[in-house]
Protein backbone atom coordinates (compact mmCIF):
# COMPACT_ATOMS: atom_id res chain seq x y z
CA UNK A 1 0.00 0.00 0.00
CA UNK A 2 2.89 2.18 0.85
CA UNK A 3 6.51 1.55 -1.03
CA UNK A 4 9.33 3.69 -0.74
CA UNK A 5 12.18 2.87 -2.81
CA UNK A 6 15.43 4.06 -2.14
CA UNK A 7 13.76 7.99 -0.79
CA UNK A 8 16.47 10.62 -1.04
CA UNK A 9 15.08 14.32 0.31
CA UNK A 10 17.64 17.17 -0.04
CA UNK A 11 16.90 20.33 0.86
CA UNK A 12 19.51 22.69 -0.24
CA UNK A 13 19.34 24.27 3.18
CA UNK A 14 20.22 21.01 5.43
CA UNK A 15 21.41 18.21 2.69
CA UNK A 16 19.75 14.79 2.98
CA UNK A 17 17.12 15.04 5.41
CA UNK A 18 16.07 11.04 4.76
CA UNK A 19 18.71 8.93 2.96
CA UNK A 20 17.96 6.11 0.41
CA UNK A 21 14.46 4.85 2.95
CA UNK A 22 13.20 1.97 1.55
CA UNK A 23 9.83 -0.14 3.16
CA UNK A 24 6.51 -1.76 2.12
CA UNK A 25 3.87 -1.59 4.08
CA UNK A 26 1.39 -3.85 2.93
CA UNK A 27 -2.37 -3.55 2.99
CA UNK A 28 -4.14 -3.88 6.24
CA UNK A 29 -0.86 -3.34 8.10
CA UNK A 30 -0.23 -1.09 11.25
CA UNK A 31 3.37 0.63 11.92
CA UNK A 32 4.89 3.15 13.99
CA UNK A 33 7.48 5.42 12.79
CA UNK A 34 9.76 6.41 15.38
CA UNK A 35 12.97 8.01 15.61
CA UNK A 36 14.80 11.00 17.61
CA UNK A 37 13.51 14.61 16.74
CA UNK A 38 15.20 15.73 13.62
CA UNK A 39 15.91 12.38 12.54
CA UNK A 40 13.25 13.16 9.15
CA UNK A 41 9.63 11.55 10.34
CA UNK A 42 8.24 14.51 8.89
CA UNK A 43 9.75 15.16 5.87
CA UNK A 44 8.51 11.20 5.18
CA UNK A 45 4.83 12.61 6.59
CA UNK A 46 5.21 14.97 4.24
CA UNK A 47 6.21 13.16 1.18
CA UNK A 48 3.23 10.46 1.55
CA UNK A 49 1.26 13.78 1.97
CA UNK A 50 2.39 14.37 -1.46
CA UNK A 51 3.31 18.13 0.01
CA UNK A 52 6.63 17.77 -1.09
CA UNK A 53 8.60 15.66 -3.87
CA UNK A 54 11.32 13.22 -3.25
CA UNK A 55 14.95 14.14 -4.86
CA UNK A 56 15.51 10.64 -5.47
CA UNK A 57 14.14 7.18 -5.77
CA UNK A 58 10.30 6.06 -5.62
CA UNK A 59 7.23 6.40 -3.47
CA UNK A 60 4.50 4.35 -4.31
CA UNK A 61 1.23 5.12 -2.68
CA UNK A 62 -2.06 2.55 -3.89
CA UNK A 63 0.15 1.57 -7.05
CA UNK A 64 0.42 5.29 -7.69
CA UNK A 65 3.87 6.67 -8.38
CA UNK A 66 3.87 10.01 -6.29
CA UNK A 67 7.09 10.90 -8.18
CA UNK A 68 5.51 10.68 -11.46
CA UNK A 69 1.88 12.08 -10.58
CA UNK A 70 1.01 15.19 -12.08
CA UNK A 71 0.52 18.09 -9.63
CA UNK A 72 -3.33 18.26 -10.73
CA UNK A 73 -3.83 14.42 -9.64
CA UNK A 74 -1.98 14.89 -6.19
CA UNK A 75 -5.75 16.28 -4.76
CA UNK A 76 -6.88 12.64 -6.10
CA UNK A 77 -3.73 10.47 -4.19
CA UNK A 78 -4.33 12.27 -0.70
CA UNK A 79 -8.73 11.39 -0.96
CA UNK A 80 -7.07 7.96 -0.26
CA UNK A 81 -5.21 9.06 2.89
CA UNK A 82 -6.43 10.09 6.17
CA UNK A 83 -4.10 12.57 8.00
CA UNK A 84 -4.57 13.08 11.70
CA UNK A 85 -2.15 15.36 13.70
CA UNK A 86 -1.28 16.04 17.44
CA UNK A 87 -2.76 19.51 17.22
CA UNK A 88 -6.12 18.02 15.54
CA UNK A 89 -5.45 20.77 12.68
CA UNK A 90 -10.09 21.26 13.52
CA UNK A 91 -11.18 24.39 11.23
CA UNK A 92 -12.34 26.22 14.56
CA UNK A 93 -14.86 28.38 13.15
CA UNK A 94 -16.42 25.27 12.31
CA UNK A 95 -19.31 23.06 13.85
CA UNK A 96 -17.61 19.65 14.62
CA UNK A 97 -20.17 17.98 11.44
CA UNK A 98 -19.01 20.40 9.11
CA UNK A 99 -15.07 19.59 10.20
CA UNK A 100 -15.99 15.71 9.71
CA UNK A 101 -17.75 16.57 6.16
CA UNK A 102 -15.52 18.36 5.10
CA UNK A 103 -13.21 15.82 2.51
CA UNK A 104 -17.04 14.25 1.79
CA UNK A 105 -17.82 18.49 0.83
CA UNK A 106 -14.25 18.56 -1.35
CA UNK A 107 -15.05 14.87 -2.66
CA UNK A 108 -18.43 16.17 -4.24
CA UNK A 109 -20.50 14.53 -2.51
CA UNK A 110 -24.50 15.14 -1.87
CA UNK A 111 -25.34 16.27 1.28
CA UNK A 112 -27.36 13.26 2.47
CA UNK A 113 -24.55 10.85 1.72
CA UNK A 114 -22.49 13.39 3.92
CA UNK A 115 -24.78 13.46 6.35
CA UNK A 116 -25.19 9.92 6.49
CA UNK A 117 -21.67 9.32 6.64
CA UNK A 118 -20.65 11.78 9.08
CA UNK A 119 -23.00 10.36 11.26
CA UNK A 120 -21.59 6.70 11.24
CA UNK A 121 -18.14 8.38 11.44
CA UNK A 122 -18.63 10.00 14.20
CA UNK A 123 -20.34 7.14 15.78
CA UNK A 124 -17.16 5.24 15.30
CA UNK A 125 -15.40 7.39 17.33
CA UNK A 126 -18.11 7.65 20.31
CA UNK A 127 -18.99 11.45 19.27
CA UNK A 128 -22.86 11.24 18.58
CA UNK A 129 -24.42 13.92 20.00
CA UNK A 130 -21.70 16.44 19.59
CA UNK A 131 -22.46 17.39 15.98
CA UNK A 132 -23.05 20.90 16.53
CA UNK A 133 -20.69 21.69 18.76
CA UNK A 134 -17.57 23.93 17.93
CA UNK A 135 -14.11 22.27 18.31
CA UNK A 136 -13.41 24.18 21.55
CA UNK A 137 -16.24 23.31 23.11
CA UNK A 138 -14.52 20.15 23.30
CA UNK A 139 -11.65 18.04 25.28
CA UNK A 140 -8.45 17.05 23.71
CA UNK A 141 -9.23 13.74 23.60
CA UNK A 142 -12.65 14.20 21.79
CA UNK A 143 -10.76 16.75 19.72
CA UNK A 144 -8.74 14.21 18.29
CA UNK A 145 -11.87 11.88 18.01
CA UNK A 146 -13.10 14.36 15.40
CA UNK A 147 -9.78 14.51 13.66
CA UNK A 148 -9.90 10.80 13.04
CA UNK A 149 -13.45 10.98 12.20
CA UNK A 150 -12.55 13.16 9.66
CA UNK A 151 -9.93 11.02 8.32
CA UNK A 152 -11.87 7.77 8.11
CA UNK A 153 -15.02 9.74 6.79
CA UNK A 154 -14.33 8.80 2.99
CA UNK A 155 -13.18 5.49 4.09
CA UNK A 156 -9.63 5.79 2.76
CA UNK A 157 -7.29 2.82 2.28
CA UNK A 158 -4.50 4.43 4.44
CA UNK A 159 -4.42 6.44 7.12
CA UNK A 160 -1.20 8.43 8.52
CA UNK A 161 -1.26 10.05 12.32
CA UNK A 162 1.37 12.05 13.18
CA UNK A 163 1.94 12.12 16.91
CA UNK A 164 -1.84 11.01 17.76
CA UNK A 165 -1.53 10.78 21.47
CA UNK A 166 1.46 13.43 22.00
CA UNK A 167 -1.35 15.69 23.63
CA UNK A 168 -3.54 12.84 25.25
CA UNK A 169 -2.83 10.92 28.95
CA UNK A 170 -2.18 7.20 28.83
CA UNK A 171 -5.92 6.09 29.31
CA UNK A 172 -6.99 8.34 26.03
CA UNK A 173 -3.72 7.35 24.09
CA UNK A 174 -4.94 3.68 24.65
CA UNK A 175 -8.40 4.04 23.60
CA UNK A 176 -6.81 6.01 20.21
CA UNK A 177 -4.81 2.99 19.64
CA UNK A 178 -7.97 0.96 19.92
CA UNK A 179 -9.42 2.77 17.36
CA UNK A 180 -6.35 2.16 14.66
CA UNK A 181 -6.62 -1.40 15.80
CA UNK A 182 -10.50 -1.29 14.41
CA UNK A 183 -9.52 0.17 11.37
CA UNK A 184 -6.66 -1.99 10.77
CA UNK A 185 -8.88 -4.80 11.19
CA UNK A 186 -11.08 -3.86 8.30
CA UNK A 187 -7.91 -3.63 6.21
CA UNK A 188 -6.89 0.10 6.39
CA UNK A 189 -3.26 0.35 6.33
CA UNK A 190 -2.20 2.63 9.48
CA UNK A 191 0.90 4.59 9.83
CA UNK A 192 1.65 6.17 13.20
CA UNK A 193 4.32 8.53 13.53
CA UNK A 194 4.93 8.40 17.70
CA UNK A 195 8.14 8.79 20.38
CA UNK A 196 5.97 7.23 22.91
CA UNK A 197 7.80 4.11 23.79
CA UNK A 198 5.94 2.29 26.30
CA UNK A 199 3.13 2.77 23.84
CA UNK A 200 5.49 1.44 20.84
CA UNK A 201 6.55 -1.44 23.22
CA UNK A 202 3.25 -1.99 24.52
CA UNK A 203 1.55 -2.74 21.54
CA UNK A 204 4.11 -5.12 19.47
CA UNK A 205 3.13 -3.38 16.02
CA UNK A 206 5.63 -3.47 13.31
CA UNK A 207 8.39 -0.50 14.30
CA UNK A 208 10.33 1.83 11.05
CA UNK A 209 12.69 3.63 13.48
CA UNK A 210 14.63 6.73 11.47
CA UNK A 211 17.98 7.43 12.46
CA UNK A 212 19.55 10.61 11.19
CA UNK A 213 17.55 10.25 8.06
CA UNK A 214 18.28 6.17 7.38
CA UNK A 215 16.08 3.27 8.48
CA UNK A 216 17.67 1.82 10.75
CA UNK A 217 14.80 -1.09 11.68
CA UNK A 218 12.02 -1.83 9.65
CA UNK B 1 -18.13 0.44 2.57
CA UNK B 2 -18.57 -0.40 -1.72
CA UNK B 3 -16.07 1.75 -2.31
CA UNK B 4 -13.56 0.89 -0.03
CA UNK B 5 -14.00 -2.94 -0.88
CA UNK B 6 -13.11 -1.85 -4.58
CA UNK B 7 -9.85 -0.21 -3.81
CA UNK B 8 -8.88 -3.18 -1.15
CA UNK B 9 -9.20 -5.70 -4.11
CA UNK B 10 -5.51 -5.86 -5.33
CA UNK B 11 -2.98 -8.25 -3.20
CA UNK B 12 0.11 -6.21 -4.12
CA UNK B 13 0.36 -2.68 -5.78
CA UNK B 14 1.50 -2.47 -9.37
CA UNK B 15 4.67 -0.67 -10.28
CA UNK B 16 2.51 1.64 -12.58
CA UNK B 17 0.31 4.29 -11.83
CA UNK B 18 -3.09 2.89 -12.04
CA UNK B 19 -5.52 5.52 -13.51
CA UNK B 20 -8.83 3.39 -12.60
CA UNK B 21 -8.25 4.16 -9.25
CA UNK B 22 -7.89 7.98 -9.72
CA UNK B 23 -11.18 8.10 -12.02
CA UNK B 24 -12.78 6.08 -9.39
CA UNK B 25 -11.59 8.60 -6.56
CA UNK B 26 -13.08 11.12 -9.28
CA UNK B 27 -16.51 10.04 -9.39
CA UNK B 28 -17.29 9.42 -5.99
CA UNK B 29 -20.37 10.74 -4.56
CA UNK B 30 -23.79 9.09 -5.69
CA UNK B 31 -25.25 9.45 -9.43
CA UNK B 32 -24.48 12.15 -11.76
CA UNK B 33 -27.65 14.38 -10.84
CA UNK B 34 -26.59 14.11 -6.69
CA UNK B 35 -22.92 15.31 -7.80
CA UNK B 36 -24.10 17.93 -10.11
CA UNK B 37 -26.42 19.38 -6.94
CA UNK B 38 -23.20 18.76 -4.50
CA UNK B 39 -21.58 21.31 -7.23
CA UNK B 40 -24.03 23.77 -7.84
CA UNK B 41 -24.29 23.29 -3.94
CA UNK B 42 -20.37 24.35 -3.62
CA UNK B 43 -20.83 27.70 -5.53
CA UNK B 44 -24.15 28.83 -3.69
CA UNK B 45 -22.31 27.90 -0.52
CA UNK B 46 -18.57 29.83 -1.76
CA UNK B 47 -21.07 32.67 -2.66
CA UNK B 48 -22.53 33.35 0.12
CA UNK B 49 -20.03 32.45 2.42
CA UNK B 50 -17.58 35.11 1.05
CA UNK B 51 -20.52 37.38 1.11
CA UNK B 52 -20.83 36.58 4.73
CA UNK B 53 -17.33 37.31 5.28
CA UNK B 54 -17.26 40.67 3.94
CA UNK B 55 -19.96 41.99 6.25
CA UNK B 56 -18.13 39.84 9.27
CA UNK B 57 -15.68 42.15 9.22
CA UNK B 58 -17.64 45.58 8.44
CA UNK B 59 -14.73 47.87 9.20
CA UNK B 60 -11.80 46.30 6.77
CA UNK B 61 -14.67 45.80 4.18
CA UNK B 62 -15.46 49.26 4.04
CA UNK B 63 -12.12 50.88 4.19
CA UNK B 64 -11.16 48.20 0.85
CA UNK B 65 -14.26 48.92 -1.21
CA UNK B 66 -14.22 52.87 -0.19
CA UNK B 67 -10.73 53.09 -1.64
CA UNK B 68 -11.79 50.80 -4.97
CA UNK B 69 -15.19 53.00 -5.18
CA UNK B 70 -13.48 56.00 -5.21
CA UNK B 71 -10.63 54.71 -7.66
CA UNK B 72 -13.51 53.55 -9.49
CA UNK B 73 -15.45 56.28 -9.94
CA UNK B 74 -12.81 58.77 -10.80
CA UNK B 75 -11.81 56.27 -13.90
CA UNK B 76 -15.93 56.39 -14.66
CA UNK B 77 -16.66 60.17 -13.82
CA UNK B 78 -13.52 61.11 -16.49
CA UNK B 79 -14.78 59.10 -18.96
CA UNK B 80 -18.72 60.71 -18.53
CA UNK B 81 -16.79 64.16 -18.74
CA UNK B 82 -15.15 62.93 -22.40
CA UNK B 83 -18.89 61.77 -23.13
CA UNK B 84 -20.53 65.24 -22.26
CA UNK B 85 -17.38 67.10 -24.28
CA UNK B 86 -18.48 64.90 -26.71
CA UNK B 87 -22.02 66.02 -27.01
CA UNK B 88 -20.93 69.52 -27.64
CA UNK B 89 -18.50 68.63 -30.93
CA UNK B 90 -21.06 65.33 -31.95
CA UNK B 91 -23.11 67.04 -33.99
CA UNK B 92 -19.77 68.77 -36.21
CA UNK B 93 -18.10 65.43 -36.90
CA UNK B 94 -19.11 64.51 -40.24
CA UNK B 95 -18.95 68.30 -41.82
CA UNK B 96 -16.06 68.96 -44.85
CA UNK B 97 -18.23 72.40 -45.94
CA UNK B 98 -16.63 75.48 -47.05
CA UNK B 99 -18.27 78.44 -45.36
CA UNK B 100 -17.59 81.77 -47.95
CA UNK B 101 -18.43 84.65 -46.21
CA UNK B 102 -19.25 87.05 -48.78
CA UNK B 103 -18.38 90.89 -48.87
CA UNK B 104 -20.60 93.63 -47.06
CA UNK B 105 -21.94 94.78 -50.37
CA UNK B 106 -22.86 91.89 -52.01
CA UNK B 107 -26.80 91.59 -52.15
CA UNK B 108 -29.02 88.55 -52.27
CA UNK B 109 -29.42 88.38 -55.42
CA UNK B 110 -26.16 88.89 -56.33
CA UNK B 111 -25.31 86.31 -53.85
CA UNK B 112 -28.00 84.08 -54.74
CA UNK B 113 -26.43 83.69 -58.42
CA UNK B 114 -23.21 83.35 -57.32
CA UNK B 115 -24.60 80.20 -55.43
CA UNK B 116 -26.25 79.33 -58.68
CA UNK B 117 -23.01 79.19 -60.42
CA UNK B 118 -20.91 77.35 -58.01
CA UNK B 119 -23.58 74.57 -57.81
CA UNK B 120 -22.16 74.43 -61.72
CA UNK B 121 -19.08 73.17 -60.31
CA UNK B 122 -18.41 69.71 -60.84
CA UNK B 123 -16.84 68.99 -57.60
CA UNK B 124 -19.19 70.90 -55.42
CA UNK B 125 -22.18 69.00 -54.49
CA UNK B 126 -24.50 71.81 -53.02
CA UNK B 127 -24.50 74.90 -51.74
CA UNK B 128 -27.00 76.76 -48.95
CA UNK B 129 -27.31 80.13 -48.93
CA UNK B 130 -27.55 81.89 -45.57
CA UNK B 131 -29.21 85.08 -45.70
CA UNK B 132 -28.09 87.99 -43.17
CA UNK B 133 -32.06 88.15 -41.66
CA UNK B 134 -31.00 84.27 -41.38
CA UNK B 135 -27.42 84.47 -39.90
CA UNK B 136 -28.69 87.01 -37.71
CA UNK B 137 -31.80 84.60 -36.36
CA UNK B 138 -29.89 81.67 -35.95
CA UNK B 139 -27.19 83.81 -34.42
CA UNK B 140 -29.12 85.25 -32.10
CA UNK B 141 -30.29 81.95 -30.98
CA UNK B 142 -27.39 79.98 -30.70
CA UNK B 143 -24.86 81.91 -29.58
CA UNK B 144 -25.76 83.39 -26.44
CA UNK B 145 -25.24 87.41 -27.65
CA UNK B 146 -28.59 88.03 -28.96
CA UNK B 147 -29.20 90.83 -26.46
CA UNK B 148 -25.85 92.10 -27.29
CA UNK B 149 -26.40 92.15 -30.79
CA UNK B 150 -30.00 93.69 -30.66
CA UNK B 151 -27.89 96.82 -29.64
CA UNK B 152 -26.14 96.95 -32.86
CA UNK B 153 -28.07 99.59 -35.72
CA UNK B 154 -27.08 97.56 -38.35
CA UNK B 155 -26.57 93.56 -39.00
CA UNK B 156 -22.77 93.01 -38.54
CA UNK B 157 -23.24 89.63 -40.48
CA UNK B 158 -22.16 88.70 -43.82
CA UNK B 159 -24.24 86.49 -46.21
CA UNK B 160 -22.67 82.64 -46.01
CA UNK B 161 -22.23 80.69 -48.65
CA UNK B 162 -21.86 77.15 -46.91
CA UNK B 163 -20.41 74.70 -49.94
CA UNK B 164 -20.59 71.02 -49.50
CA UNK B 165 -18.08 69.58 -51.62
CA UNK B 166 -18.05 66.46 -53.49
CA UNK B 167 -14.72 65.28 -52.53
CA UNK B 168 -14.65 62.96 -49.17
CA UNK B 169 -12.53 64.47 -46.47
CA UNK B 170 -9.81 62.02 -47.84
CA UNK B 171 -8.92 64.26 -50.77
CA UNK B 172 -7.27 67.16 -48.70
CA UNK B 173 -5.61 68.85 -51.75
CA UNK B 174 -8.78 68.87 -53.65
CA UNK B 175 -10.60 70.61 -50.90
CA UNK B 176 -7.63 72.96 -50.65
CA UNK B 177 -7.70 73.46 -54.72
CA UNK B 178 -11.65 74.11 -54.17
CA UNK B 179 -10.97 76.53 -51.48
CA UNK B 180 -8.29 78.86 -53.14
CA UNK B 181 -10.51 79.20 -56.33
CA UNK B 182 -13.36 80.56 -53.63
CA UNK B 183 -10.70 82.83 -51.85
CA UNK B 184 -9.52 84.78 -55.61
CA UNK B 185 -13.45 85.38 -56.56
CA UNK B 186 -14.59 89.07 -55.65
CA UNK B 187 -17.10 88.76 -54.22
CA UNK B 188 -15.72 86.30 -51.22
CA UNK B 189 -14.53 88.37 -48.29
CA UNK B 190 -12.90 85.32 -46.18
CA UNK B 191 -13.31 81.31 -47.59
CA UNK B 192 -12.95 79.08 -44.54
CA UNK B 193 -12.88 75.16 -44.66
CA UNK B 194 -14.67 74.14 -41.27
CA UNK B 195 -12.65 71.11 -41.37
CA UNK B 196 -9.59 72.98 -40.22
CA UNK B 197 -11.42 73.44 -37.00
CA UNK B 198 -13.09 70.43 -36.63
CA UNK B 199 -10.23 68.95 -37.11
CA UNK B 200 -8.59 70.48 -34.49
CA UNK B 201 -11.29 70.15 -31.81
CA UNK B 202 -11.28 66.60 -33.48
CA UNK B 203 -7.71 66.43 -32.37
CA UNK B 204 -8.21 67.68 -28.82
CA UNK B 205 -11.05 65.38 -27.87
CA UNK B 206 -9.03 62.72 -29.10
CA UNK B 207 -6.24 63.30 -26.68
CA UNK B 208 -9.02 63.75 -23.81
CA UNK B 209 -10.34 60.77 -25.14
CA UNK B 210 -6.98 58.89 -24.94
CA UNK B 211 -6.12 60.16 -21.62
CA UNK B 212 -9.83 58.90 -20.08
CA UNK B 213 -8.36 55.39 -21.34
CA UNK B 214 -4.78 55.67 -19.57
CA UNK B 215 -6.59 57.00 -17.11
CA UNK B 216 -8.96 54.09 -16.25
CA UNK B 217 -6.09 51.67 -17.73
CA UNK B 218 -4.16 53.04 -14.58
CA UNK B 219 -6.93 53.03 -12.11
CA UNK B 220 -8.22 49.78 -13.51
CA UNK B 221 -3.84 48.62 -12.58
CA UNK B 222 -4.98 50.09 -8.92
CA UNK B 223 -7.80 48.68 -8.71
CA UNK B 224 -6.37 44.28 -9.46
CA UNK B 225 -3.53 45.24 -7.21
CA UNK B 226 -6.10 46.51 -4.40
CA UNK B 227 -7.81 43.61 -4.41
CA UNK B 228 -5.31 41.11 -5.03
CA UNK B 229 -3.33 42.65 -1.99
CA UNK B 230 -6.96 42.31 -0.14
CA UNK B 231 -7.12 38.43 -1.16
CA UNK B 232 -3.27 38.11 -0.27
CA UNK B 233 -4.05 39.07 3.71
CA UNK B 234 -7.69 37.03 3.24
CA UNK B 235 -5.37 34.19 2.28
CA UNK B 236 -2.70 34.78 4.89
CA UNK B 237 -5.37 35.03 7.35
CA UNK B 238 -7.27 31.68 6.56
CA UNK B 239 -3.85 29.51 6.05
CA UNK B 240 -5.01 27.10 8.55
CA UNK B 241 -8.21 26.37 6.61
CA UNK B 242 -6.25 25.65 3.03
CA UNK B 243 -3.94 23.74 4.42
CA UNK B 244 -6.26 21.47 6.16
CA UNK B 245 -8.19 21.24 2.87
CA UNK B 246 -5.44 20.79 0.91
CA UNK B 247 -4.55 18.09 3.06
CA UNK B 248 -7.80 16.07 2.80
CA UNK B 249 -7.59 16.11 -1.15
CA UNK B 250 -8.67 19.40 -2.26
CA UNK B 251 -8.29 20.33 -5.67
CA UNK B 252 -6.65 23.86 -6.76
CA UNK B 253 -10.11 25.01 -7.72
CA UNK B 254 -11.47 24.21 -4.59
CA UNK B 255 -9.69 26.14 -2.79
CA UNK B 256 -9.50 29.17 -5.38
CA UNK B 257 -13.26 29.31 -5.24
CA UNK B 258 -13.65 31.11 -1.85
CA UNK B 259 -11.55 33.81 -2.57
CA UNK B 260 -12.37 34.44 -6.38
CA UNK B 261 -16.07 34.83 -5.23
CA UNK B 262 -14.05 37.29 -2.33
CA UNK B 263 -12.76 39.23 -5.22
CA UNK B 264 -15.77 39.29 -7.11
CA UNK B 265 -18.21 40.55 -4.03
CA UNK B 266 -15.70 43.36 -3.32
CA UNK B 267 -15.53 44.45 -6.90
CA UNK B 268 -19.04 44.37 -7.31
CA UNK B 269 -19.65 46.30 -4.08
CA UNK B 270 -16.90 48.71 -5.47
CA UNK B 271 -18.44 48.94 -8.71
CA UNK B 272 -22.01 49.36 -7.86
CA UNK B 273 -20.84 52.68 -5.04
CA UNK B 274 -18.95 53.72 -7.64
CA UNK B 275 -21.59 54.38 -9.73
CA UNK B 276 -23.85 55.85 -6.85
CA UNK B 277 -21.00 57.97 -6.59
CA UNK B 278 -20.67 59.02 -9.75
CA UNK B 279 -23.99 59.45 -9.95
CA UNK B 280 -24.52 61.89 -6.80
CA UNK B 281 -21.47 64.25 -7.96
CA UNK B 282 -23.50 64.04 -11.81
CA UNK B 283 -26.77 65.35 -9.79
CA UNK B 284 -24.72 68.14 -7.63
CA UNK B 285 -23.46 69.44 -10.88
CA UNK B 286 -26.48 69.24 -13.04
CA UNK B 287 -27.80 72.34 -11.86
CA UNK B 288 -25.16 74.82 -12.25
CA UNK B 289 -24.08 73.13 -15.58
CA UNK B 290 -27.23 73.76 -17.10
CA UNK B 291 -28.11 76.89 -15.67
CA UNK B 292 -24.45 77.78 -17.67
CA UNK B 293 -25.55 76.00 -20.85
CA UNK B 294 -29.02 78.18 -20.54
CA UNK B 295 -26.50 81.23 -20.00
CA UNK B 296 -25.11 80.55 -23.56
CA UNK B 297 -28.55 80.39 -24.84
CA UNK B 298 -27.59 76.38 -25.80
CA UNK B 299 -29.50 72.88 -25.73
CA UNK B 300 -26.68 71.47 -23.77
CA UNK B 301 -27.92 68.54 -20.90
CA UNK B 302 -25.90 66.89 -18.91
CA UNK B 303 -25.81 63.23 -20.00
CA UNK B 304 -25.58 60.36 -17.20
CA UNK B 305 -23.92 57.25 -17.18
CA UNK B 306 -26.46 54.91 -19.76
CA UNK B 307 -27.57 51.47 -18.66
CA UNK B 308 -24.92 49.60 -21.39
CA UNK B 309 -22.26 52.01 -19.30
CA UNK B 310 -23.72 51.35 -15.65
CA UNK B 311 -23.72 47.23 -16.39
CA UNK B 312 -20.00 47.66 -18.27
CA UNK B 313 -18.91 49.46 -14.90
CA UNK B 314 -20.10 46.62 -13.16
CA UNK B 315 -18.97 44.30 -15.36
CA UNK B 316 -15.54 45.29 -15.95
CA UNK B 317 -15.28 46.24 -11.38
CA UNK B 318 -16.08 42.42 -10.37
CA UNK B 319 -14.27 41.21 -13.26
CA UNK B 320 -11.13 43.33 -12.05
CA UNK B 321 -12.07 41.46 -8.56
CA UNK B 322 -11.60 37.72 -9.85
CA UNK B 323 -8.84 38.72 -11.97
CA UNK B 324 -7.15 40.35 -8.90
CA UNK B 325 -7.69 37.30 -6.71
CA UNK B 326 -6.96 34.75 -9.62
CA UNK B 327 -3.89 36.37 -10.04
CA UNK B 328 -2.45 36.40 -6.68
CA UNK B 329 -4.26 32.80 -5.98
CA UNK B 330 -1.83 31.33 -8.84
CA UNK B 331 1.39 32.53 -7.19
CA UNK B 332 0.43 32.37 -3.24
CA UNK B 333 -0.91 29.06 -2.82
CA UNK B 334 1.66 27.07 -4.24
CA UNK B 335 3.56 28.41 -1.53
CA UNK B 336 1.01 27.29 1.36
CA UNK B 337 1.90 24.09 2.91
CA UNK B 338 1.98 22.75 6.16
CA UNK B 339 5.02 23.25 8.47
Amino acid sequence: MIKFVNVTKRYAETGDVLRNVSFHLRRGEIAFLTGHSGAGKSTLLRLIAAMERCSRGQILLDGQDLSHAKENQLPFIRRKMGFIYQDYKLLQDRTVFDNVALPLVIAGFGHHEIARRVRAALDKVSLTGKEKKYPLALSGGEQQRVGIARAVVNKPPIIIADEPTGNLDPELSEEIMFLFGQFQQVGVTVLIASHDISLITQLNHRVLKLDHGQLVSS
Amino acid sequence: MKRANKNRIRKDPPVRPVRQDLRQTKTAGGNFVDKLNAYRDLHAHALFSSLGRLVASPFTSIMTIAVLAIAISLASGFHILVVNLQQLTGNLETSNQISLFLRDDVSDAHANKLADSIRQNASVQDVKLITRAQALAEFQTFSGFGAAINVLEKNPLPIVLQVLPKNSLEDKEGLETLLKNFQQSPEVDIAQMDLQWVERLQSIMAVARLFATLLNVMLGGAVLFIIGNTIRLELHNRRNEVVIAKLVGATSSFIRRPFLYTGFWIGFISGVSAWFIVTALMLILRQPVEKLSGLYEGGFHLLFLSFTETLALIGVSSALGVLGSWTVLIFQLKHTKPE
